[in-house]
């Protein structure tokens, strides 16, 4: 999908996200939900199949991520992956990530951790980031187990990259 | 009496006294020579007259027919031995056709013969160049083959070790560092 359209998507559902008042919650739970859907191959696979009917493939993301999330989070992804939208969700979660960052006057942030982060460190993270960066953050981690050990944080362009697997692949690189 | 008469007159009782009374026994009476002789002279002269061109022509005729006869002969004598001529040369000349078309076909077999040698001789040096580089090449190619799936190989066991080395201190350990390191 083009950038145009992804935008346009993200515009119109955080509309809907900000007129429910939860774009927030709704943004981090997007990405969430996109890092498990990209994380996972046969997720991925079955709610990207056109072959499968779009209430089939709707009914998988509504019985995985139903309870767990807001309603609104799920009928947006719902609504993602029932027009065929399946590949672009990361892109669209991300371009709300950032518009409802943006919203608040901030910039967004983009921390993947190959474990779980608690309160502290993404609190200690979001200071340490915005005082690197010079700008206020609105950060959105994603556990991310591909990347072996510690983080990686994407700010717009700028990429700060702390991962075990960015090592790995500089080792590999040398063999 | 004449020799006839003598004949005539032997036959009878009375031959053997007509014979006794000629005056020789193979010579005719003179009167009977005499008579004789010029009956013999026309006859003689008879056919010189009126024979005589017949046969005197026929002759001609025939002796103009045999020099026909010897000159067609000796026409034909001349053309056998000119086509004869004709023969031996046309041999020669197939001879020398067959000399001159064995020889090419010789100097051509002998070309042919020089040029496959050659070509064969290249050919096969090529052959060899292009096995070598083969070999060379293949050798290189599992040089590189064997280096990069030790590399795989190698690569994947650190992956591993990093992997399991990590626990759950020091996976918080890289978090932290990371957040010490950006916040610096």
């Amino acid at each position: 999908m083009s950038d145009a359209r992804i935008n346009s998507y993200a515009a119109a559902l955080a509309e809907i996200a900000s007129a429910e008042g939860v774009l927030g919650q709704v943004s981090a739970e997007l990405q969430q939900i996109a890092n498990a859907i990209d994380t996972n191959d046969q997720l991925r696979g079955k709610l990207t199949d056109e072959a499968l009917p779009a209430i089939r493939r709707q009914a998988i993301v509504e019985s995985l991520v139903g309870a767990k999330a807001h309603n609104v989070t799920v009928q947006i992804v719902s609504m993602i992956i029932g027009s065929g939208r399946g590949r672009d969700l990361a892109a669209i979660a991300k371009a709300i990530s950032t518009k409802s960052a943006t919203g608040s006057g901030k910039a967004f942030a983009e921390v993947r951790s190959a474990v779980a982060l608690s309160d502290d460190q993404r609190a200690r993270l979001s200071v340490a980031l915005s005082k690197k960066l010079g700008k206020q953050l609105e950060v959105s981690v994603v556990v991310d187990p591909s990347i072996v050990g510690g983080i990686v944080a994407t700010v717009g362009d700028e990429v700060i990259d702390g991962s075990v697997r960015s090592t790995l692949d500089q080792v590999k690189a040398r063999f | 009496m004449n020799l006839i008469a003598v004949l005539i007159a032997g036959g009878g009782e009375g031959g053997h006294e007509a014979l006794n009374q000629t005056h020789h026994w193979l010579l005719p009476e003179t009167a009977e020579i005499i008579y004789g002789g010029l009956a013999s002279v026309l006859v003689i002269g008879a056919l010189v007259k009126f024979a005589g061109p017949v046969a005197k022509k026929a002759f001609a005729a025939r002796t103009e027919r045999i020099q026909n006869e010897i000159d067609s002969a000796r026409d034909a004598r001349a053309k056998a031995e000119g086509e004869a001529s004709d023969i031996r040369k046309a041999l020669g000349d197939i001879n020398s056709e067959r000399a001159r078309l064995i020889a090419d076909a010789d100097a051509q077999a002998s070309a042919l013969l020089t040029e496959g040698r050659s070509r064969i001789a290249a050919e096969m040096a090529d052959m060899e160049a292009k096995a070598n580089a083969d070999i060379d090449a293949a050798t290189a190619r599992g040089a590189d083959e064997l280096r990069a799936e030790i590399s795989r190989l190698a690569a994947l066991a650190t992956e591993r070790v990093v992997a399991a080395s990590l626990d759950t201190n020091a996976q918080q350990s890289l978090v932290e560092g990371f957040i010490s390191k950006v916040g610096a």
